[in-house]
């Protein structure tokens, strides 16, 4: 019973995109209209850490908060690459990830993309030249867009998969 | 020919609504966790996306996998004909059988479960194994449950049970119907891989039932295989509002009463989903091995009451 | 198209004599292979055509002649239309037993003597055949033990395995032990009525006191259910069945079982009549627990045949339901709910045989490709053999009683029997009768995990030996057994209202129930259902099958047409099966058949009772390493283990006693004779 008191007043937490802030405004509008056209308004995500300090995924837990709520655009997270519409890379690919990470985007069925997450993942960050590193994401599989930030904040995120369903053409693109 | 439309009608209606439900129950826990949530419809944009893709198989996987989702679905779909939505007129307009319902979605069940050890992946048996062991443990309850209606109707036929329970409401809200219903509700919860039984949100393999059967399916496959199981949901909860409380439901064909049971339906089930979102977000999944005691206790609910209608005869 | 029915039956003798002679004196192994089976099928074929022409017209076929061997009162055959039925099953199942052997026996080409294999194998087809035609007792006793006989050696036919002599041991002393209860059954019938024929028996059963009749029947349970294998007497059957060439197993499996059914009907519905309640009631628990034992044991077995024999265990337990069932509604003044059940059970009987055969044939196949009977050794089976791939999962979906195979419609009336009893009111049957549908439900549901384990493990996924892998299809005439006995599981599934029908023929001609006799009072489904009156199948089934085309049919047929089209349609891309991102997926990661069991084992571990061996082996300087892990866990079945023990410890006892008397002195063995000589004269004089 406190359990549903607690919920009455709390209420909704999701922040609604604030108006004075038109370019947040501008991101929830676009990836309305993008992801409605390219996927019918629903994305699967699967999210592959490549060798990540868990920094980006503390961020990236953050967008199915309550805060984010990034399930309000039809997004969510799923158990298995072969559910998923788009991978979201952390990390700088080390020597261990690199064939699961190739064979995670193997199993992801067309029309799929890549979103490399973060600095590391983008230029191996401040691992970059250590011996148990690959190299960046794009080193492996090919990537649509990477966001900057060590880590990105969960807007940041969100504009980089806007950014990534922007570059996808309607095509299956394998 | 009026039936067969009927009956057409039936199923698109149930083939339609199907998703709703589970959208609806995935909205309402939203709200309840302070989020906005998906609108109840996303569950469409879902499926209308994994129709558009490519689907990936397995090399080590044979006919059987590719098979089963057209069984999963068809098979749901069939029972979704024949079980009472909207309208149980007398006479054999829906002389389904309830063990045919049951052992119908047992055949979708069959062969998930063999399309889960098909790939070899560890997974996919392990959810095999953990389901197979669920379904055997409710089947008791499910047979129960429904001898405690047929003990009041007369009759394992649809049509029956409801004209008997409209007949006579007060039997309806007697111990026997009431005890029976929340040994079905239990029945449900871990029919259709809801929380306490299984976590439908799960992203953890290894606490997967359901899930861990489907992990290996993509695309248009997995959109069959989900919609599906949201057809076996619709089935089940239609099932407990439709036996348990039939009031509203259209005796005849005429559009009126079609239209009061069309209404009447949707609100029962909405009443039911919301039930179910609310229980999701007040318990936790219960540890596999503490699942055959709550298996057992719904089969103690359904034994008392059979009891207490035979008692009360 | 009328019959010679005496040529027929005549005929069916000859084809099985000359098949076992011939055989027996057959050049070489070929022609021996050859001659068995061709005797066996055409002595199989007019034996059909016998039970076929008596099942069609519905009046007896006599043939008796009480010249031949008169002093044990001659030879008697009476054929009614319950014994052609299991005439009919013994048959076709022997026909295509037969075919199949032919080819899987080919095996034994130089290694066994076939000539010797070909002789018993006509001897049981004839033991079996004689059984359901015998109208005395000393027929009935002599097909009996021909049947025993012939069937013990076919067991031991694997003899140097030194599981096969076990099985051969068990096997030889729980028929015996069921053979020895029928003589004291028929002793106690025989003096009320003053004859040995069949037909005085009936006629004297009924001025028997009720004592005598309780005891008849609970002789004729503990004889033929030894021979059925319900629990606890069922020991010998997952020993002996797996043990035989698997044509034999599907023989034993699918009709010899069937065979302490039809005893058990003859005596008790046929014989004995109406009983007190509490024998339903018996049969019940009988049934109750072999349904549960069986599919319980079947689901932890890890042998592909001990899986299918612990099975038909199941199965014979759900057919005693139907009849318990049967004889309680019998005994409360419901013949007409009762026909349900006795018909439920007919009909369970004829679908098991079906779809049993055609899982033994199959795991026969198995077994020649994949040379292992060994589940945890098989795997992506369903590559290499997929006829035999499809008939096995046809076999197992009507073992697990899915709609719309043949199992399910069986089932199904099992169940409405079982709900009939509600219409009693007393608390015992209140209690009972939802408590069996319960057993039976949790059957099922076990049964449906238990075949899902044993098509998926065995034939799915990838091979876990080299021997699987490399596992082919046999020569085709294996693959005509499998198609004949396929087509009848699905047949008889979708045409189950038809089958229903003429089991309630069956059983009205032995129960002489007549006709147009409405249930009791009340609407209960069979009465409104309209099947006591005038023998109509339920509707609900009816309903049922022509569903499959019913407009709701044709809807769901016509989406999953148009999904089919997209199915052309979509881009399917072959990759590795997501793992996880390991490396590589070995069949070492799969599931195996002991793990899919493991929650249930646990669930039930009470039943179980499993011995677990967990032992650590560490590096003798360093204790925290490890160097191997051994984990071993065995289920002996307590049942056998406190029940079987005490009896086998008891009789190596009283052996061990008895031993002392040969001590090898002739003096003392003169000493015997004369004793005994002594004896014989004293007792002659004393019976003066």
């Amino acid at each position: 019973m406190q359990l549903f008191s607690k919920i009455l007043r709390t209420g909704i937490a999701t922040e609604l995109l604030r108006a004075s802030d038109p370019d947040a405004v501008e991101i929830g509008r676009a990836l309305d209209v993008r992801a409605r056209q390219l996927l019918g308004r629903a994305l699967a995500i699967r999210e592959v850490d490549a060798g990540s300090c868990n920094g980006c995924e503390l961020e990236i837990v953050g967008l199915a908060s309550p805060i984010y709520d990034m399930e309000r655009f039809g997004f969510h997270f799923v158990a298995s690459p072969r559910h998923a519409d788009l991978l979201l890379v952390t990390g700088p690919v080390t020597r261990n990830m690199e064939i699961p990470l190739r064979l995670t985007y193997d199993a992801t069925p067309a029309p799929k993309f890549v979103v490399a997450v973060g600095d590391c993942a983008k230029s191996c960050g401040v691992f970059k030249g250590s011996y148990a590193v690959v190299g960046p994401v794009e080193s492996v599989i090919p990537v649509d867009v990477s966001i900057a930030g060590c880590p990105p904040e969960p807007a940041d995120i969100l504009r980089g998969i806007l950014a990534a369903l922007d570059r996808l053409s309607p095509g299956p693109a394998r | 020919m009026s039936r067969a439309i009927a009956i057409l009608f039936q199923t698109l209606l149930a083939a339609g609504l199907a998703p709703l439900v589970g959208g609806f129950i995935r909205w309402v826990k939203a709200r309840l966790n302070g989020r906005r949530g998906a609108p109840p419809w996303q569950p469409y944009y879902d499926i209308q996306k994994l129709l558009g893709k490519e689907a990936v198989v397995s090399r080590t996987a044979s006919w059987i996998f590719r098979a089963t989702p057209f069984v999963v679905f068809s098979t749901s779909l069939v029972v979704a004909s024949f079980v009472p939505l909207v309208a149980a007129p007398a006479g054999r307009f829906i002389a389904g059988d309830l063990f045919a319902a049951v052992y119908l979605l047992l055949l979708g069940t069959f062969f998930l479960a063999l399309a889960g050890l098909d790939t070899g992946s560890p997974f996919g048996g392990m959810g095999a194994s953990r389901e197979m062991t669920v379904v055997a443990l409710t089947e008791p309850t499910v047979a129960l449950s429904i001898v405690a209606l047929a003990l009041n109707a007369g009759s394992t036929s649809f049509s029956q049970i409801v004209s008997r329970t409209l007949a006579e409401p007060a039997a309806a809200l007697g111990p026997g119907h009431l005890l029976a219903f929340a040994a079905l509700f239990i029945v449900t919860l871990a029919e259709t891989g809801r929380l306490p039984v299984d976590n439908p949100a799960t992203h953890l393999e290894l606490t997967m039932i359901h899930e861990a059967m489907v992990l290996e399916y993509s695309g248009p496959y997995l959109a069959l295989v989900e919609w599906g199981a949201s057809l076996k949901l619709f089935v089940f909860l239609a099932l407990a509002v439709n036996l348990f409380m039939p009031w509203g439901i259209a005796v005849s064909l005429a559009p009126i009463p079609l239209a009061i049971g069309l209404v009447t339906f949707v609100v029962k089930i909405g009443v039911l989903a919301t039930a179910i979102a609310v229980l999701e977000t007040r318990v936790a999944k219960l540890r596999l091995f503490r699942v055959p005691e709550l298996l057992s206790a719904s089969f103690v609910l359904a034994l008392l009451a059979v009891l207490s209608t035979f008692l009360a005869r | 198209m009328t019959v010679d029915r005496s040529a027929a039956f005549l005929f069916m003798i000859a084809g099985y004599v000359a098949g076992a002679i011939v055989a027996l004196i057959a050049p070489s192994d070929r022609i021996a292979r050859g001659a068995t089976a061709i005797g066996a099928a055409s002595g199989s074929v007019a034996g059909l055509v016998t039970a076929l022409a008596v099942l069609a017209t519905g009046d007896r076929f006599e043939l008796v002649r009480p010249d031949m061997i008169a002093v044990a009162g001659g030879v008697a055959i009476q054929l009614d239309s319950l014994g052609a039925l299991f005439l009919a099953l013994v048959c076709s199942v022997g026909l295509f037993a037969a075919v199949y052997g032919f080819t899987y026996t080919a095996d034994y080409d130089g290694r066994r003597s076939l000539r010797f294999f070909g002789l018993m194998f006509n001897a049981f087809l004839l033991g079996m055949s004689l059984v359901p035609c015998a109208a005395n007792v000393f027929t009935f006793l002599f097909a009996w033990e021909l049947m025993a006989v012939a069937s013990y050696f076919l067991v031991m036919t694997e003899h140097e395995s030194s599981d096969a002599r076990a099985a051969g041991l068990w096997y030889a002393a729980m028929t015996h032990f069921g053979f020895v209860l029928l003589l004291p059954m028929f002793l106690i019938m025989a003096p009320a009525a003053g004859a040995t024929a069949f037909v005085d028996l009936r006629a004297g059963a009924s001025a028997l006191p009720p004592a005598a009749r309780s005891t008849v029947f609970a002789l004729a349970l503990a004889a033929f259910g030894s021979k059925a294998g319900v629990v606890p007497l069922h020991v010998w059957l997952p020993r002996a069945h797996p043990a035989a060439p698997s044509h034999v197993s599907a023989l034993m499996s699918g009709v010899m079982i069937k065979l302490g059914v039809y005893g058990l009907l003859r005596v008790t519905s046929d014989f004995l009549g109406t009983g007190p309640a509490w024998w339903g009631g018996l049969v019940l628990a009988v049934g109750s627990l072999s349904a549960l034992g069986g599919v319980l044991y079947a689901l932890t077995e890890n042998d592909l045949k001990r899986l299918l024999a612990y099975s038909s265990v199941e199965n014979v337990g759900v057919i005693f339901l139907g009849i318990g069932a049967a004889l309680v509604l019998q005994s409360y003044g419901l013949p007409a709910l009762a026909m349900v059940g006795f018909g439920a059970a007919l009909l369970h009987t004829v679908n098991h045989a079906c779809f049993k055969t055609l899982l033994f044939l199959a795991a026969g196949n198995v077994l020649r490709g994949a040379r292992t009977r060994n589940m945890e050794q098989m795997g992506g089976l369903i590559k290499g053999m997929p006829v035999t791939a499809m008939a096995f999962l046809i076999g197992s979906a009507a073992a697990a009683a899915l709609p719309p195979l043949n199992g399910f419609a069986s089932e199904w009336m099992v169940f409405q029997a079982l709900l009939s009893g509600a219409q009693i009111a007393k608390p015992e049957v209140a209690i009972g009768s939802p408590l069996a549908v319960g057993v039976l439900a949790l059957t099922s549901g076990l049964a449906a995990a238990t075949f899902v384990k044993a098509f998926g493990i065995s034939f799915l996924a990838m091979p876990r030996s080299d021997a699987a892998a490399a596992a082919r299809e046999p020569h085709w005439s294996a693959w005509t057994a499998l198609g004949a006995f396929a087509a009848a599981t699905v047949v008889l599934g979708l045409f189950a209202p038809s089958a229903i029908a003429a089991m309630y023929r069956i059983v009205e001609s032995v129960t002489a129930t007549p006709r147009n006799v409405t249930g009791g009072g009340g609407i209960w489904l069979l009465s409104a259902h309209g099947v006591a009156a005038g023998a109509v199948p339920p509707p609900v089934v009816t309903k049922l099958s022509p569903r499959k085309g019913s407009p709701s049919g044709g809807t769901s047929v016509k989406i999953t047409g148009s999904a089919f089209t997209g199915a052309s349609g979509f881009d399917v891309r072959v990759a590795d099966t997501w793992g996880c991102g390991r490396i590589r997926q070995t069949a070492r990661m799969e599931y195996t058949s002991s793990a899919f069991a493991e929650p249930l084992r646990r669930i039930f571990s009470e039943l179980y009772r499993p011995t677990e061996d967990f032992s650590v082996s560490v590096h003798p300087e360093a204790r925290l390493i490890i160097r191997s892990i051994t984990y071993t866990t065995r289920i002996v079945p307590w049942i056998e283990k406190a029940l079987y023990e005490p009896v086998t410890r008891g009789a190596r006892a009283i052996a061990a006693s008895v031993r002392r008397l040969q001590a090898g002195s002739v003096h003392l063995y003169l000493l015997y004779i004369a004793a005994a000589l002594m004896a014989a004269l004293a007792s002659a004089w004393w019976f003066e």
